[in-house]
């Protein structure tokens, strides 16, 4: 049974982050949910923690400084050194029983959704899936958190009134990564966990890193994305021209990913990846609503079809109707010379 | 050996869409389906079952519609198909459902001991994928979470062995019974189900459990049970849509003139 | 060992779930095989289903079942490329019960019956392809084959009811491949009017002058066809509506016409486009109706086996009647079917009697009456290219005021006529044909 009340609610305070990091390197996602934190930590007047589960030398806590945390809660040893749901949840649970902080966040990754859905069984509170826009309510100290449901067709706010804390993992890319301030310093504080490698059922047998494809949609600042309407895998060339002139790289749509014309890596949207570049150009993408969630947060969006009611057109910053097989390539003349133009001007 | 699949009857969420007056669903004639991601946990129990051999349970939570779901899924070779229907469980969050859920597997277990519960990652309604791990922590079994598959059970030494797909790459895991596992899409797709099996499933009338028929707290159940409340829905923000130039009235160079025209404005250039 | 039932039919449309239900209500174990989904999945017909034929299987069914509207109002227009000469029968008698018919969406009609039979302990097996039928030595049907895993089944009656095309009495060479003039090609769009289900049926109301809940029929011969032997027709569903055209399918070759872009011409029609204004299109889809005729009907069983419904050729297309035919056969066949099993002999002789039924029935005395009318049009288009605008242009002078005295204007129409002789030959063939 829930086991935080009324008045216990009122002992937790501070806003927490997870780090999730392999070989080193911490996820993007962990540093990008320091802009919300930092945001909430400063509203409630309270600090902005990021937990580490598994950082010996302290270099995350160093960068997580950087980023905007005020605390670093460390905890450390040779059973973490791979993530296992089992413990890190036992970490994890750890600290928050321990210094009981009012929100937690984690990425919406395979692993933060993984260790959040256990984390929030075993401390008995609600927890929010995959949230797009997070907002605070200071008098009542309760954490806004929204998310799509029924595939985006609708946005739901949720709230977890009577639990601590109160948990959300969120997207990669959804949020904006936070200023980075070399040298900004922060609290260490270490706690130590009786956990041995024998008591851990779930060992890890093999790791095969995926096969690099040379696309990593996810990061990219700019994003050429094929739709249906390009036709044939062949008529790819054409996009990845556009994608070269533009410095960007080659995205798909579902249906294009479906149709075997690319593989899954380059797919945007609900099923496929979230992205936020700078420049989102849209290419014969007639854009469903599981399209349209997984890129409606790009700075700038250019669509590109020959139909004049697809629903793409609604999120574009300029929208083109025509055919794309006339569009396209005199668009990759334009910017091409557009660039060489500035490369001469330089 | 006994594997519980849990199954959802889920709208077709490509049909919902919100009343942007009132900001309720629209549910006017949107159909009802398997949640797709369940037929990926089914056919991981139905190749369990055809190389280790074990009974398959399917256990589903929702109205009592719902058994026309739990009787599609038994035609592909299921022995048995159980739903959780009552008021009691209306309106459940991910916290109360996996409890609710996982209060259905000790029951089960009273029958023949459950070893391995299979979800599907996620479903398409909710997006959570916090059931499947939820009913591992109620039951405080090994959760195997984004499996393409198992690779092999060991009933005597009482370990699963299984695929995980993670962003960065593949890992197999080897971990104890009773476990739960969550399957993704690239595991393997649901096999084509026989005609006995689609004849047997027409003739099986599921069993439908109450709160009476399970070992649970109410209080922990429904609205009430479930620590997250939805404070309101909307529509999502239509991100208003710029200028739209078309080629047959401005010509082909202007019109995509007036695209790099926006770059430059915005530096994107 | 594959299971055995009493009777399998295959295809769960109307004629396969009327014997369906005929048999299991007489204790019958019976199974219906059906390719789409579920029951209706794969049925495009959105049209008319008459009252009296349909209660004799399925008492009342009118109080359950989803049918759309009352059909209050039959019209017919005869069309040229810009205008139309109207004629139809209202009658208010037809709002109220019994009713005469009814506008059904069959995809959702025959869910509602699949399950009403399947209540009445029928197993509907949906999703699943009958790909051959099994015989023993003697050439006896003996069961089923399906597409399934350990997809046979075995019965001592197969009834066939697998649609137009049926490739299953083929099979078993009840008949050969019906020729391209032996069906009919009919393409089809749902239109829904904007705003939300009650607004729509108020639109629908006001445009065709229709009381709440009242429903028309209108069928449409000239210039829609492009020459042609077919039609267009519309009827009014509940919130949108059935519009579509037929043809032979051995037109469609012979005048190069595409059938979608046929439909989509039609919809232009300048005394159709003001009925469809802010329509949106929410459903297309194409059917195949036998057009045969009474010489195109098969033999109606064999040892082991009977065919019904379209599968059967059992539609008469020049009253626009299919799925009465469909409802009566089923029930025949499904009525021998009982016969049989009580006799416990299954050869063709004990099912010859589904045939001397249906004889005796408006089902075969109509089509026999109608036998030659589909080869009467083909041989005259004049009746769907120069007589409707001929009669166009006829009204068009007849209505427009000019100033042109009544004794001079009654004389220009009479010269429209042309050679009169031709046309009163034409009408004595036609009377000929329908007499």
């Amino acid at each position: 049974m829930p086991k935080t009340t009324d008045d216990s609610i009122k002992d937790f305070r501070g806003v927490w982050v997870y780090v999730e990091h392999a070989d080193g390197k911490a996820t993007g996602v962990s540093w990008e949910l320091l802009t919300p934190g930092r945001h909430m930590a400063d509203a409630l007047g309270v600090e902005l923690g990021v937990m580490i589960v598994g950082d010996s030398g302290s270099r995350l806590a160093t960068e997580a400084f950087a980023y905007g945390a005020d605390i670093a809660y460390i905890i450390d040893g040779p059973v973490f050194s791979h993530y296992r749901t089992e413990p890190h949840m036992r970490a994890v649970v750890h600290l928050i029983n321990k210094y009981q902080p009012e929100i937690f966040l984690l990425g919406a990754t395979v692993t933060g959704r993984d260790l959040a859905s256990a984390i929030a069984i075993e401390v008995d509170t609600g927890l929010t899936a995959d949230c797009t826009q997070l907002g605070v309510d200071v008098e009542k100290r309760l954490f806004e958190m929204t998310r799509p449901a029924f595939g985006g067709n609708i946005m739901a706010t949720i709230l977890c009134e009577q639990h601590r804390p109160q948990m959300a993992t969120v997207r990669p890319r959804v949020m904006p990564m936070p200023a980075r301030q070399p040298g900004r310093l922060g609290r260490i504080v270490r706690e130590e966990l009786e956990l041995k490698e024998a008591d851990i059922a779930t060992k890890i047998l093999k790791f095969f890193p995926t096969e690099s494809e040379g696309v990593n949609i996810a990061e990219a600042d700019i994003i050429v994305t094929a739709g249906r309407g390009v036709g044939s895998a062949e008529n790819l060339r054409m996009i990845e021209e556009l994608a070269q002139a533009t410095g960007g790289v080659v995205g798909a749509s579902r249906a294009v990913v479906d149709l075997g014309w690319i593989s899954y890596a380059h797919q945007v949207g609900q099923t496929g990846k979230t992205v936020r570049p700078r420049l989102y150009i849209a290419v014969g993408v007639s854009g469903a609503i599981q399209h349209l969630v997984g890129m409606q947060n790009a700075d700038t969006i250019i669509a590109i079809n020959n139909d004049p009611e697809a629903p793409i057109f609604s999120v574009a910053s300029v929208g083109i109707v025509g055919d794309l097989f006339e569009v396209v390539p005199e668009l990759t003349r334009q910017i091409k010379a557009a660039r060489e133009q500035a490369a001469a001007n330089v | 050996m006994h594997v519980v699949v849990c199954v959802k009857q889920v709208p077709d969420t490509t049909q919902v869409r919100v009343d942007p007056v009132t900001n309720t669903l629209i549910r006017e004639g949107i159909p009802t389906v398997v949640n797709p991601f369940d037929y990926y946990a089914l056919e991981c129990a139905l190749s369990i079952k055809a190389r280790f051999g074990a009974t398959v349970t399917l256990i589903s939570m929702g109205p009592p519609d719902a058994v026309k779901s739990l009787k599609k899924c038994l035609a592909y070779g299921a022995d048995r198909a159980v739903l959780l229907t009552d008021r009691a469980f209306a309106g459940s969050d991910t916290w109360a459902t996996s409890y609710a859920l996982s209060a259905a597997v000790r029951r089960l277990s009273q029958d023949e001991p459950v070893d391995i519960v299979i979800c599907g990652k996620q479903t398409i309604d909710g997006d959570t994928a916090q059931t499947g791990p939820g009913i591992a922590r109620h039951l405080g079994w090994q959760q195997v979470t984004y499996s393409t598959g198992v690779e092999h059970v060991d009933p005597d030494a009482r370990t699963i062995t299984a695929e995980r797909k993670l962003e960065r790459g593949k890992e197999i895991v080897r971990t104890t019974l009773p476990v739960v596992v969550t399957v993704v899409e690239d595991a393997p797709e649901i096999r084509y189900a026989s005609l006995p099996g689609i004849i047997t499933s027409l003739r099986y009338t599921p069993e439908t459990w109450s709160v009476q028929q399970v070992d649970v707290e109410l209080a922990n159940l429904g609205l009430k049970g479930s620590p997250t409340k939805v404070k309101r829905i909307f529509a999502p923000p239509q991100r208003s849509g710029g200028e739209v130039v078309s080629v047959e009235k401005a010509g082909l160079v202007d019109a995509v003139k007036s695209a790099v025209d926006v770059l430059h404005t915005q530096g994107v250039l | 060992m594959p299971e055995k039932f009493d009777v399998i039919v295959v295809g769960a449309g109307l004629s396969g779930l009327s014997a369906a239900y005929t048999m299991v209500n007489k204790g019958l174990n019976v199974i219906v095989i059906e390719r789409g989904d579920y029951p209706g999945a794969k049925n495009v017909m959105g049209g008319v289903l008459y009252r009296q034929p349909t209660s004799e299987v399925f008492p009342e069914f009118w109080k359950e079942a989803p049918v759309e509207r009352p059909v209050i109002e039959q019209d017919m227009w005869l069309l040229s490329d810009a205008s139309a000469v109207k004629a139809g029968h209202r009658s208010e008698a037809w709002a109220r019960e019994p009713y005469n018919a009814f506008t059904v969406l069959r995809g959702k009609f025959d869910a509602w019956l699949g399950q009403k039979v399947a209540d009445a302990g029928a197993l509907i097996v949906p999703g699943t392809t009958v790909v051959d039928l099994l015989r023993d030595g003697r050439g006896r049907v003996i069961g089923v084959r399906t597409n399934r895993p350990d997809g046979d089944l075995l019965a001592n009656i197969v009834i066939l009811a697998d649609g137009a095309v049926s490739l299953l009495s083929e099979k078993i060479e009840l008949h050969t491949r019906w020729k391209p003039n032996q069906l009919a090609l009919a393409v089809k769009e749902i239109l829904a009017p904007p705003g939300k289900s009650d607004e729509r049926a108020k639109i629908i109301e006001e445009r065709f002058g229709l009381a709440p809940g009242e429903g028309l029929t209108i069928e449409m011969y000239g210039a829609l066809t492009k020459g042609m032997v077919g039609t267009a027709f519309l009827y009014t569903n509940k919130d949108t509506l059935s519009f579509g055209v037929g043809a032979l399918l051995s037109d469609y070759a012979e005048f190069k016409q595409n059938p979608h872009a046929l439909l989509q011409i039609a919809k232009q029609h300048p005394a159709l486009a003001p009925l469809f204004a802010g329509c949106e299109v929410r459903e297309y889809a194409a059917h195949l109706i036998p057009e045969g005729g009474y010489d195109a009907i098969p033999p109606l069983f064999a040892d082991g086996v009977m065919v019904v419904g379209d599968a059967a050729q059992l539609c008469n297309g020049l009253h626009r009647e299919g799925s009465n035919l469909a409802v009566t056969s089923g029930k025949l066949a499904g009525e021998t079917a009982i016969e049989a099993h009580n006799k416990g002999d299954f050869f063709g002789k004990t099912l010859s009697a589904y045939a001397a039924k249906l004889n005796d029935t408006f089902v075969i005395k109509d089509l026999r009456k109608y036998r030659r009318a589909s080869q009467h049009m083909e041989k005259n288009r004049q009746f769907f290219t120069s007589y409707p605008a001929m009669l166009n242009n006829m009204a068009t002078e007849f209505f427009t005021v000019d100033s042109v005295p009544k004794r001079e204007k009654q004389w220009k129409i009479f010269k429209m006529a042309g050679n009169k002789l031709k046309i009163a030959a034409d009408l004595w063939g036609l009377f000929k044909v329908v007499k």
